[in-house]
Protein backbone atom coordinates (compact mmCIF):
# COMPACT_ATOMS: atom_id res chain seq x y z
CA UNK A 1 0.00 0.00 0.00
CA UNK A 2 1.32 3.43 -1.02
CA UNK A 3 1.25 5.74 1.94
CA UNK A 4 0.89 9.46 1.22
CA UNK A 5 3.48 11.85 2.46
CA UNK A 6 1.25 14.75 3.95
CA UNK A 7 -1.04 12.28 5.65
CA UNK A 8 2.33 11.05 7.75
CA UNK A 9 3.13 14.67 8.51
CA UNK A 10 -0.37 15.02 9.74
CA UNK A 11 -0.15 12.38 11.79
CA UNK A 12 3.08 13.15 13.21
CA UNK A 13 2.27 16.85 13.95
CA UNK A 14 -1.17 16.24 15.53
CA UNK A 15 0.27 13.39 17.87
CA UNK A 16 2.87 15.40 18.56
CA UNK A 17 0.98 18.42 19.41
CA UNK A 18 -1.41 17.10 22.04
CA UNK A 19 0.99 15.25 23.67
CA UNK A 20 3.00 19.08 24.25
CA UNK A 21 -0.36 20.99 24.70
CA UNK A 22 -2.55 18.93 26.48
CA UNK A 23 -0.90 18.97 30.38
CA UNK A 24 -0.30 22.91 29.49
CA UNK A 25 -4.24 23.78 29.07
CA UNK A 26 -5.59 21.10 31.47
CA UNK A 27 -3.49 21.48 34.57
CA UNK A 28 -4.75 24.90 35.45
CA UNK A 29 -4.08 24.89 39.47
CA UNK A 30 -0.81 25.44 41.33
CA UNK A 31 -0.55 21.70 42.52
CA UNK A 32 -0.79 22.23 46.55
CA UNK A 33 0.78 18.05 46.87
CA UNK A 34 4.76 18.26 48.09
CA UNK A 35 5.77 15.23 46.32
CA UNK A 36 4.20 16.27 43.09
CA UNK A 37 5.84 19.10 43.13
CA UNK A 38 8.55 18.75 44.48
CA UNK A 39 9.21 15.96 41.74
CA UNK A 40 8.49 18.51 39.07
CA UNK A 41 10.88 20.64 40.39
CA UNK A 42 13.61 18.24 39.53
CA UNK A 43 12.01 17.29 36.41
CA UNK A 44 13.81 19.96 34.23
CA UNK A 45 17.30 19.19 35.86
CA UNK A 46 17.27 15.54 35.51
CA UNK A 47 15.87 15.34 32.20
CA UNK A 48 18.05 18.28 30.89
CA UNK A 49 21.46 16.20 32.48
CA UNK A 50 20.28 13.46 31.27
CA UNK A 51 19.85 14.43 27.76
CA UNK A 52 23.01 16.38 27.70
CA UNK A 53 25.52 12.91 28.88
CA UNK A 54 26.22 11.02 27.03
CA UNK A 55 24.85 12.28 23.76
CA UNK A 56 27.24 15.63 23.85
CA UNK A 57 30.13 12.87 23.26
CA UNK A 58 28.41 11.05 20.34
CA UNK A 59 27.41 14.57 18.56
CA UNK A 60 30.58 15.93 17.55
CA UNK A 61 33.03 13.43 15.09
CA UNK A 62 35.10 12.85 18.06
CA UNK A 63 34.41 12.41 21.30
CA UNK A 64 37.84 13.94 22.61
CA UNK A 65 36.54 17.48 21.84
CA UNK A 66 32.55 16.48 22.80
CA UNK A 67 34.26 16.01 26.45
CA UNK A 68 36.39 19.57 26.03
CA UNK A 69 33.59 21.15 25.02
CA UNK A 70 31.25 19.14 28.01
CA UNK A 71 33.97 20.69 30.53
CA UNK A 72 34.38 24.20 29.30
CA UNK A 73 29.97 24.37 29.12
CA UNK A 74 30.11 23.50 32.83
CA UNK A 75 32.48 25.17 33.92
CA UNK A 76 31.49 28.81 32.43
CA UNK A 77 27.91 28.18 33.59
CA UNK A 78 29.76 27.25 36.96
CA UNK A 79 30.71 31.12 36.73
CA UNK A 80 27.54 32.27 35.54
CA UNK A 81 27.85 33.07 32.01
CA UNK A 82 25.19 33.69 30.24
CA UNK A 83 23.52 30.76 27.93
CA UNK A 84 24.49 32.52 24.70
CA UNK A 85 28.10 32.70 25.78
CA UNK A 86 28.10 29.20 27.03
CA UNK A 87 27.35 27.88 23.73
CA UNK A 88 29.45 29.84 21.58
CA UNK A 89 32.24 28.91 23.75
CA UNK A 90 31.51 25.16 23.52
CA UNK A 91 31.48 25.37 19.69
CA UNK A 92 34.59 27.10 18.88
CA UNK A 93 36.36 24.50 21.45
CA UNK A 94 34.87 21.72 19.61
CA UNK A 95 35.95 23.70 16.72
CA UNK A 96 39.75 24.46 17.78
CA UNK A 97 40.29 20.83 18.88
CA UNK A 98 39.38 18.92 15.55
CA UNK A 99 41.39 21.28 13.78
CA UNK A 100 44.16 20.49 16.19
CA UNK A 101 43.69 16.36 16.08
CA UNK A 102 43.31 16.72 12.25
CA UNK B 1 4.20 47.86 31.71
CA UNK B 2 4.41 48.25 27.90
CA UNK B 3 8.26 48.20 28.69
CA UNK B 4 8.85 45.37 30.86
CA UNK B 5 7.10 43.19 28.30
CA UNK B 6 9.33 44.80 25.35
CA UNK B 7 12.31 43.79 27.45
CA UNK B 8 11.32 40.61 28.13
CA UNK B 9 10.57 39.63 24.50
CA UNK B 10 14.11 40.85 23.76
CA UNK B 11 15.50 38.98 26.59
CA UNK B 12 13.62 36.29 25.14
CA UNK B 13 15.07 36.76 21.72
CA UNK B 14 18.28 36.93 22.73
CA UNK B 15 18.02 33.29 24.25
CA UNK B 16 16.83 32.26 21.28
CA UNK B 17 19.40 33.18 19.40
CA UNK B 18 21.86 30.43 20.33
CA UNK B 19 19.31 27.47 20.19
CA UNK B 20 18.41 29.39 16.67
CA UNK B 21 21.99 28.12 15.74
CA UNK B 22 22.10 24.56 17.60
CA UNK B 23 18.44 24.24 15.83
CA UNK B 24 20.47 24.85 12.16
CA UNK B 25 23.11 22.79 12.58
CA UNK B 26 20.51 19.89 13.98
CA UNK B 27 17.93 20.04 11.72
CA UNK B 28 20.77 20.15 8.77
CA UNK B 29 21.03 16.72 9.56
CA UNK B 30 17.69 16.40 9.93
CA UNK B 31 17.51 17.28 5.98
CA UNK B 32 19.80 14.35 5.47
CA UNK B 33 17.46 12.17 6.31
CA UNK B 34 14.20 13.41 5.07
CA UNK B 35 16.35 13.53 1.61
CA UNK B 36 17.29 9.88 2.48
CA UNK B 37 13.33 9.06 3.08
CA UNK B 38 12.50 10.52 -0.60
CA UNK B 39 11.06 13.79 1.11
CA UNK B 40 11.31 17.21 -1.30
CA UNK B 41 12.83 19.92 1.03
CA UNK B 42 9.13 21.25 0.98
CA UNK B 43 7.86 18.72 2.43
CA UNK B 44 10.44 18.20 5.02
CA UNK B 45 10.45 22.07 5.94
CA UNK B 46 6.61 21.59 6.56
CA UNK B 47 7.35 18.84 9.05
CA UNK B 48 9.87 20.82 11.07
CA UNK B 49 7.69 23.56 11.30
CA UNK B 50 4.54 21.38 12.54
CA UNK B 51 6.87 19.16 14.69
CA UNK B 52 9.92 20.96 16.13
CA UNK B 53 10.98 17.88 17.34
CA UNK B 54 14.72 16.18 16.24
CA UNK B 55 13.74 12.95 17.32
CA UNK B 56 10.65 12.77 16.59
CA UNK B 57 10.97 13.69 13.00
CA UNK B 58 14.11 11.28 12.83
CA UNK B 59 11.70 8.31 13.43
CA UNK B 60 9.01 9.68 11.35
CA UNK B 61 11.35 9.64 8.25
CA UNK B 62 12.63 6.44 9.09
CA UNK B 63 9.20 5.04 9.15
CA UNK B 64 8.09 7.05 6.08
CA UNK B 65 11.53 5.61 4.24
CA UNK B 66 10.24 2.13 5.19
CA UNK B 67 6.79 2.99 4.10
CA UNK B 68 5.67 2.09 7.72
CA UNK B 69 1.75 2.44 8.53
CA UNK B 70 -0.33 5.12 9.53
CA UNK B 71 -1.01 3.72 13.10
CA UNK B 72 2.64 2.18 13.44
CA UNK B 73 3.88 6.11 12.73
CA UNK B 74 1.32 7.51 14.98
CA UNK B 75 2.56 5.22 17.83
CA UNK B 76 6.03 6.22 17.60
CA UNK B 77 5.65 9.31 17.42
CA UNK B 78 4.05 9.68 20.63
CA UNK B 79 6.72 7.64 22.31
CA UNK B 80 9.72 9.20 20.98
CA UNK B 81 7.72 12.83 22.09
CA UNK B 82 6.45 11.67 25.38
CA UNK B 83 9.04 13.33 27.54
CA UNK B 84 7.12 16.75 25.95
CA UNK B 85 4.48 15.86 28.24
CA UNK B 86 6.06 15.71 31.33
CA UNK B 87 7.77 19.25 30.23
CA UNK B 88 4.23 20.11 29.28
CA UNK B 89 3.22 19.16 33.47
CA UNK B 90 6.61 21.31 34.66
CA UNK B 91 5.68 24.59 32.18
CA UNK B 92 2.37 24.49 33.82
CA UNK B 93 3.50 25.00 37.07
CA UNK B 94 6.04 27.87 36.09
CA UNK B 95 2.75 29.95 34.39
CA UNK B 96 0.65 31.75 36.31
CA UNK B 97 -2.83 30.04 36.54
CA UNK B 98 -4.51 33.20 35.12
CA UNK B 99 -2.75 32.54 31.70
CA UNK B 100 -5.65 32.51 29.35
CA UNK B 101 -6.10 29.42 26.86
CA UNK B 102 -4.60 30.62 23.50
CA UNK B 103 -0.65 31.63 24.90
CA UNK B 104 -1.06 28.11 26.52
CA UNK B 105 -1.98 26.71 23.22
CA UNK B 106 1.22 28.82 21.39
CA UNK B 107 3.32 27.77 24.31
CA UNK B 108 2.66 23.75 24.08
CA UNK B 109 3.80 23.84 20.24
CA UNK B 110 7.00 24.78 21.06
CA UNK B 111 7.55 22.78 23.85
CA UNK B 112 10.79 21.19 22.80
CA UNK B 113 14.17 20.43 24.99
CA UNK B 114 16.12 23.44 24.25
CA UNK B 115 13.15 25.87 24.83
CA UNK B 116 11.88 23.93 27.62
CA UNK B 117 15.20 24.23 29.08
CA UNK B 118 15.11 28.36 29.04
CA UNK B 119 11.33 28.38 30.39
CA UNK B 120 12.17 26.75 33.06
CA UNK B 121 15.03 28.79 34.02
CA UNK B 122 12.26 31.92 34.34
CA UNK B 123 11.05 32.86 37.57
CA UNK B 124 7.47 32.76 36.54
CA UNK B 125 7.14 31.89 32.77
CA UNK B 126 5.47 34.70 30.78
CA UNK B 127 3.98 33.98 27.19
CA UNK B 128 5.52 37.02 25.83
CA UNK B 129 9.45 36.03 26.44
CA UNK B 130 8.47 32.33 25.22
CA UNK B 131 7.40 34.43 21.82
CA UNK B 132 10.79 36.04 21.90
CA UNK B 133 12.58 32.63 22.29
CA UNK B 134 10.38 31.02 19.15
CA UNK B 135 11.04 34.02 16.93
CA UNK B 136 14.44 33.61 16.87
CA UNK B 137 14.62 29.94 17.29
CA UNK B 138 12.08 28.07 15.23
CA UNK B 139 12.99 29.85 11.71
CA UNK B 140 16.64 27.96 12.21
CA UNK B 141 15.08 24.87 12.88
CA UNK B 142 12.89 25.07 9.61
CA UNK B 143 15.33 26.43 7.44
CA UNK B 144 17.55 23.79 8.81
CA UNK B 145 15.84 21.35 7.67
CA UNK B 146 15.05 22.59 3.81
CA UNK B 147 18.61 23.66 3.09
CA UNK B 148 19.70 20.05 4.80
CA UNK B 149 17.91 18.38 2.21
CA UNK B 150 18.59 21.23 -0.96
CA UNK B 151 22.35 20.52 0.48
CA UNK B 152 23.45 18.28 2.97
CA UNK B 153 26.77 17.51 1.95
CA UNK B 154 28.15 21.34 0.91
CA UNK B 155 28.37 22.52 4.93
CA UNK B 156 32.08 21.60 6.01
CA UNK B 157 31.51 18.49 8.36
CA UNK B 158 33.56 20.28 11.00
CA UNK B 159 31.45 23.14 11.31
CA UNK B 160 28.16 20.73 11.91
CA UNK B 161 30.24 19.28 14.32
CA UNK B 162 31.04 22.04 16.41
CA UNK B 163 27.55 23.85 15.57
CA UNK B 164 26.30 20.71 17.04
CA UNK B 165 27.29 21.10 20.70
CA UNK B 166 25.65 24.53 21.08
CA UNK B 167 22.55 22.87 22.57
CA UNK B 168 24.63 21.08 25.13
CA UNK B 169 26.28 24.27 26.21
CA UNK B 170 22.90 25.51 26.57
CA UNK B 171 21.32 22.92 28.52
CA UNK B 172 24.44 22.88 30.93
CA UNK B 173 23.97 26.58 31.03
CA UNK B 174 20.45 25.78 32.86
CA UNK B 175 21.08 23.23 35.22
CA UNK B 176 24.46 24.13 36.58
CA UNK B 177 23.45 27.28 38.39
CA UNK B 178 20.78 26.08 40.70
CA UNK B 179 23.48 23.13 41.21
CA UNK B 180 25.70 25.90 42.89
CA UNK B 181 22.74 26.97 44.89
CA UNK B 182 20.88 23.52 45.49
CA UNK B 183 23.22 20.73 46.72
CA UNK B 184 20.29 18.29 45.76
CA UNK B 185 19.91 19.33 42.63
CA UNK B 186 24.35 19.24 41.97
CA UNK B 187 23.72 15.33 43.63
CA UNK B 188 20.65 14.70 41.33
CA UNK B 189 23.16 15.81 38.05
CA UNK B 190 26.14 13.89 39.18
CA UNK B 191 23.63 10.84 39.32
CA UNK B 192 21.71 11.28 36.49
CA UNK B 193 24.97 11.60 34.32
CA UNK B 194 26.38 8.27 35.60
CA UNK B 195 22.70 6.70 35.45
CA UNK B 196 22.67 8.03 31.68
CA UNK B 197 25.93 6.80 31.04
CA UNK B 198 25.41 3.40 31.76
CA UNK B 199 21.92 3.00 30.28
CA UNK B 200 23.40 4.06 26.73
CA UNK B 201 26.10 1.75 26.82
CA UNK B 202 25.18 -1.32 28.80
CA UNK B 203 24.16 -4.08 26.10
CA UNK B 204 20.96 -4.98 27.50
CA UNK B 205 19.33 -2.00 27.40
CA UNK B 206 20.15 -1.21 23.77
CA UNK B 207 17.17 -2.04 22.54
CA UNK B 208 15.44 0.82 24.40
CA UNK B 209 14.92 4.11 21.90
CA UNK B 210 16.90 6.91 23.50
CA UNK B 211 13.34 8.96 23.95
CA UNK B 212 12.29 6.25 26.43
CA UNK B 213 15.37 6.33 27.81
CA UNK B 214 15.13 9.23 28.81
CA UNK B 215 11.47 9.37 30.43
CA UNK B 216 12.51 6.53 32.19
CA UNK B 217 15.42 7.93 34.02
CA UNK B 218 13.84 11.27 34.60
CA UNK B 219 10.91 9.37 35.78
CA UNK B 220 12.69 7.50 38.46
CA UNK B 221 15.86 9.74 39.81
CA UNK B 222 13.34 12.86 39.80
CA UNK B 223 10.56 10.72 42.10
CA UNK B 224 13.15 8.98 44.29
CA UNK B 225 14.73 12.66 45.02
CA UNK B 226 10.80 13.92 45.55
CA UNK B 227 10.56 11.16 48.19
CA UNK B 228 13.62 11.35 49.67
CA UNK B 229 14.37 15.39 49.33
CA UNK B 230 10.68 17.13 49.03
CA UNK B 231 11.07 20.03 48.38
CA UNK B 232 9.09 23.43 50.35
CA UNK B 233 8.48 25.84 49.03
CA UNK B 234 9.80 26.46 45.29
CA UNK B 235 8.43 24.73 42.83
Amino acid sequence: MEHNVYIYILIMAVTTYLIRVLPLTLIRKEITNVTIRSFLFYVPYVTLAVMTFPAILESTQSPVSGAVALVIALGLSWMGKSLFQVSVFSCIAVFLIELILK
Amino acid sequence: MEDTKKQLFVRGMKDGIPIGLGYFAVSFTLGIAAKNAGMTALQAAVTSALINASAGEFIGFTLIAANAGYLEVMIMEAVANARYLLMSCALSQKISPKTGLLHRMLMGFYVTDEIFGVSVAQKELKPIYSYGVISMAAPGWTIGTFLGVLMGNILPLRVVSALSVALYGMFAAVFVPPAKENKVVAGLIIISFIASFIFNKAAIFAGISSGIKIIILTIIISLIAAILFPVKNEA
